[in-house]
């Protein structure tokens, strides 16, 4: 019984931890269509600025709530600037020159800090069931894709923004005839997509070692599931975050961790090859 | 210009360049830079093979180096399994252009479109990284060859003449080799693009809808390019496993994947001089860059990429061309497209 509450936990937080990481992605890719080959580095990003937060002696949660989201927002909105715009409608490009950009990050900040593991301490300790003892920092993981879910449909349903965005990207062209400018659109969802990544940065700094090449682990995984959810933004990143989720913990449950994550990128192949469309292209229509 | 980047000329200049180089430059360099260039002429394989399937097949891969690093293990596991280097040679060809047909099959035969196909390559790079890396310890070995995880295979036996294992092979003939290979890979290719089947190839990337109206099976032919860079790679992981005697996860890496689609990027799409150019440059370049401190290799590549996307998006050596042929003729030309192989070249190639 206590085992398998430790399970279900576990498998909530594989699949809470997955939509953290894909959440900036599926913005960027879901509503621009913009590969975006960089988004691991914008995670690392995220992760260096809450550990130099820390450092300077901020509080953590301020750290990783408020200054790693903003400070990679900011960077995102001098990419989107300096490279992005340039490319929009070009995929293959844009693919190309944010893997640039991903390797340009990695260079730039094994320079500036060293290509060395540096560690937050988990914080809010950890309580047991039964004879397994469980971190707390996993339910507020849980808690955290929740409320993140929840936040993302609010603001693309209910608020001005939301509807600005989403109908600049069914038709740009009229969005500028009625007075928005698209060009403004963009830079702003590109932003948020980037502090969503930094966000999960932040996250996952005290769960995961900090080094310049971190970003490569997510990198795949975040794709995997935003391709796999299909042309829904949210409803594609929640199923496939719960079925990869899943997957990955019950495989690394049963046997290793390293067969859990192959397992859920062979998982992701299989798919793909069934569900071209990804999950949201055959199931659920025309949900958000 | 074009049209002379397409003509049988060209590949005959690339051919006796080649050849020359074959015959004359181990006379003037010694043992050790020769090696150091046998290297550079091993990765030109690996980057004609992408140039191949990407800039005349239009599939980009993001997972070239999959293919690469399958054909150095299998020719390191069945080597010392087996003593004689013969059949792991035609093995490491023929093991990666298999998993090439598997995943080609996957693919195109699910119509699965550029961005997929990207992501696919890419999540079988790592899931070929993540199992070969954490096979270190003795328990993981087939055969005799254990397969060391992330330490890699060390001491690898080198090729040998067919049939006698005691002749093997020796730094020079290895250069002789790889530059053979080289050539050979090049004359192979050319001669296929320009073959009816080439241009059906080259027809599927132009425009593929309209290949497919007019009866031919985008899928198979898609498959057959696919397969073909995959034995190509195979074939660059056996030389690049000879070279050093050992194979390391690393080669699976997404680093490996990214520096083979700078080089291509970076000499030029949709020719084959271009990626084997790119790839000396970016090659030399990474070299010089380990010698100081200043700059690490990362961020200059990632630099280089997203320069060259911006602002010189045919690569080097169709831009040149394109200069030179500018310089050459004062009569104005036709707006080339991107790729350099189109259609009407091609016919302009046959009335020549």
């Amino acid at each position: 019984m206590d085992l398998a509450a430790v399970v279900v936990i576990q498998v909530l937080y594989g699949i809470a931890s997955l939509v953290i990481v894909s959440a900036g992605l599926a913005v960027i890719f879901g509503m621009m269509k913009v590969i975006n080959l960089a988004h691991g580095e914008f995670v690392m990003l995220g992760a260096y600025a809450t550990l130099g937060a820390i450092k300077v002696g901020i509080n953590l949660w301020v750290a990783i709530f408020i200054v790693a989201p903003v400070v990679v927002g900011l960077i995102g909105v001098v990419l989107e600037r300096l490279v992005i715009r340039r490319l929009y409608g070009r995929m293959v490009d844009t693919m190309l020159a944010t893997w640039g950009l991903s390797l340009l990050l990695v260079g730039i900040v094994t320079s500036v800090f060293g290509n060395t593991t540096a560690g937050i301490s988990t914080p809010l300790g950890s309580f047991s069931i039964g004879a397994y003892s469980v971190a707390v920092y996993t339910l507020l993981i849980i808690a955290v894709a929740i409320v993140l879910g929840l936040a993302l449909r609010a603001v693309l349903l209910n608020t001005q923004l939301g509807l600005i965005a989403r109908g600049t990207m069914q038709n740009p062209a009229m969005a500028d005839a009625l007075g928005i400018s698209p060009s403004l659109v963009y830079m702003i969802t590109f932003a948020v997509g980037a502090a969503l990544s930094g966000l999960a940065g932040g996250l996952l700094a005290p769960l995961t070692g900090v080094v310049p090449t971190m970003g490569g682990a997510f990198i795949a995984k975040a794709f995997i599931t935003v391709i796999g959810g299909g042309p829904a933004i949210l409803a594609g990143l929640i199923g496939a975050s719960t079925f990869f989720g899943a997957i990955n913990q019950i495989a690394a449950f049963v046997s290793t961790p390293v067969i859990g994550e192959v397992a859920l990128l062979f998982a992701a192949i299989v798919m793909l090859r069934l569900l071209p469309q990804g999950i949201t292209g055959r199931f659920f229509k025309g949900s958000l | 210009m074009a049209r002379f980047a397409t003509s049988w000329k060209s590949a005959a200049v690339c051919i006796a360049i080649g050849v020359l180089t074959l015959i004359f430059l181990p006379t003037f360099i010694d043992d050790f830079t020769l090696i150091e260039v046998t290297i550079y002429l091993v990765m030109a394989i690996l980057a004609m093979s992408l140039g191949f399937i990407w800039g005349f097949g239009g599939i980009l891969c993001f997972g070239q180096a999959a293919f690469f690093g399958l054909g150095a293990y299998t020719y390191a596991i069945t080597v010392v399994n087996l003593g004689d280097s013969t059949l792991p040679f035609l093995l490491s060809i023929a093991v990666p252009a298999l998993f090439a047909a598997l995943l080609g099959y996957v693919i195109f035969y699910g119509r699965l479109s550029d961005v997929y196909m990207g992501v696919i390559t890419l999540t079988v790079t790592l899931i070929l990284f993540n199992l070969v890396n954490s096979t270190a310890g003795p328990a993981w070995k087939i055969g005799n060859a254990p397969l060391g995880g992330f330490n890699g295979i060390p001491a690898i036996p080198p090729l040998n003449w067919p049939g006698n294992t005691e002749q093997t092979i020796t730094p020079r003939g290895m250069f002789n080799l790889s530059l053979g290979l080289v050539i050979l890979v090049y004359a192979g290719l050319r001669a296929l693009i320009a073959s009816p089947v080439g241009h059906v190839v080259v027809a599927i990337k132009e425009n593929e809808q309209r290949a497919q109206l007019l009866g031919y099976d985008v899928r198979v032919y898609k498959l057959f390019v696919f397969t073909l860079g995959g034995g190509i790679a195979g074939l660059a992981g056996c030389l690049f496993a000879n070279w050093g005697s050992f194979t390391s996860p690393t080669i699976f890496g997404l680093a490996q994947s990214a520096q083979i689609i700078i080089w291509v990027i970076v000499g030029g799409l949709g020719t084959l001089v271009g990626p084997v150019v790119g790839c000396m440059l970016i090659q030399w370049l990474t070299s010089q860059i380990g010698t100081q401190q200043t700059f690490n290799s990362n961020l200059v590549l990632g630099a280089i990429l997203v320069l060259f996307v911006l602002l010189v998006p045919k690569g080097l050596v169709p831009s040149i061309g394109s200069l030179l042929g500018r310089i050459g003729s004062r009569r104005p030309r036709p707006q080339e497209r991107p790729g350099v192989a189109t259609h009407e070249m091609l016919a302009e190639e046959k009335q020549a």
